[in-house]
């Protein structure tokens, strides 16, 4: 999966699993990361929060 | 989430093994992990010489942490494919690993030593670009092993890598294809190098997290040849399964790995040393000679 980087915002808090439903991603093609800490899909998300969605399939 | 094992909070779930783990357990995982494919397939032990293929991308790096971790020595061979920022970065992660921890790096350089790069191949002859880069790298690797006297060449293909080819290999029925894949590739009278693959029961995103977790650099952005690559497109078709079905991808990798791969039974060409750089291959020019003269001869028709 080529994915440009790109950054959007999304509205309401959540947790990761429900923001990743909304990108349509499945947890297992993705990392999602918080400053320095990985977070596992029931973790709840702060309006606030600048998270990082980072792919894990790569070629080669 | 809570650490299966300690009950702190978890920084990554395994969901086909139902648990969470924090950091230092998730890193003690891995591991056991790795610790036990290399004994279940008898792949190494503590006398062989290790060369490891490293592409600066979390894999390799994660695997070459790994296996100092576990005790092991093992030195590292970068292929520079000539595929532009992409390539100078995975060497600049490479380099920046190995001189962090006191290891050894060699750089098998494409364009000097061969005279063509990758994205030339892609374009001047009809194979696509990871056809060719793939066909590159196991012959690069395996001739910087054999000509560097190593007796294991150790590559950083995860459970994902191997799942993927296996999709591939069985909707095409690719029957030579799956004689083929293994865990261990034997030595062979030719000169092929033992070839093994210690991640084999780490997924793909277990090694990115470990890299993470263990702070190691390593290059994030994707090959810009990567494209439309079918292995790619595979592997997310597995986690679109995997997320409904925790565990499909490794039963159906173990299952044939286990069960199924005795139905095809390895059954190696008869090799004879290539007529132009003497390696192995079961044809009379290896299928590396015969991508090298097809470019580097177009590569000089326009130059001329
Ligand atoms: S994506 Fe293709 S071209 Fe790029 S490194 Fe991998 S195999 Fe080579
Ligand atoms: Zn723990
Ligand atoms: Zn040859």
């Amino acid at each position: 999966m080529h994915q440009p980087r790109r950054e959007i915002e999304v509205s309401g808090p959540g947790s990761v699993k429900a923001l990743l439903n909304r990108l349509d991603l499945v947890s297992e093609s993705v990392l999602v990361i918080r400053g320095d800490e990985l977070l596992t899909d029931d973790v709840r998300l702060h309006p606030d929060d600048v998270i990082e969605v980072r792919p894990v399939i790569s070629g080669g | 989430m809570k650490c299966r094992v300690c009950r702190e909070r978890a920084v990554i779930s395994v969901r086909r093994h139902n648990a969470g783990f924090c950091r230092s357990h998730f890193i003690e995982h891995i591991h056991r992990q790795v610790a036990r494919t290399i004994s279940d397939h008898h792949m190494f032990g503590a006398d062989d010489r290790l060369v490891l293929g490293v592409s600066g991308g979390k894999d390799s790096l994660a695997l070459w942490e790994i296996l100092t971790v576990l005790g092991y020595r093992v030195d590292g061979v970068y292929l520079h494919l000539g595929i532009g920022g992409y390539s100078s970065d995975g060497l600049r992660f490479s380099r920046q690993f190995a001189s962090e921890r006191d290891l050894s790096l060699r750089v098998v350089d494409l364009g000097s030593d061969h005279g063509f790069s990758i994205p030339e191949a892609a374009r001047l002859t009809s194979r696509a670009a990871c056809s060719a880069c793939g066909l590159s790298k196991r012959y690069l690797l395996n001739e910087a092993a054999a000509e560097m006297g190593y007796d294991v060449l150790v590559v950083g293909h995860n459970l994902d890598d191997e799942a993927a080819v296996l999709m591939g290999n069985v909707l095409r029925w690719e029957v030579d294809y799956l004689t083929r894949q293994r865990p261990v590739l034997p030595t062979s009278d030719g000169g092929l190098v033992r070839k093994v693959k210690p991640l084999l029961r780490v997924a793909e995103r277990e090694t990115a997290a470990y890299a993470i977790l263990r702070g190691i650099q390593y290059e994030i952005e994707e090959c810009p040849m990567a494209v439309g690559n079918t292995i790619n497109r595979y592997k997310e078709w597995l986690n679109r399964l995997e997320e409904q079905s925790p565990g499909l991808k490794a039963q159906f990798l173990f299952g044939f790995l286990d069960r199924g791969a005795a139905y095809f039974p390895p059954d190696p060409p008869e090799l004879l040393a290539c007529r132009e750089c003497g390696r192995p291959t079961p044809g009379e020019s290896c299928s590396f000679c015969r991508l090298k003269n097809a470019t580097v001869l177009r590569i000089a028709g326009r130059s001329a």
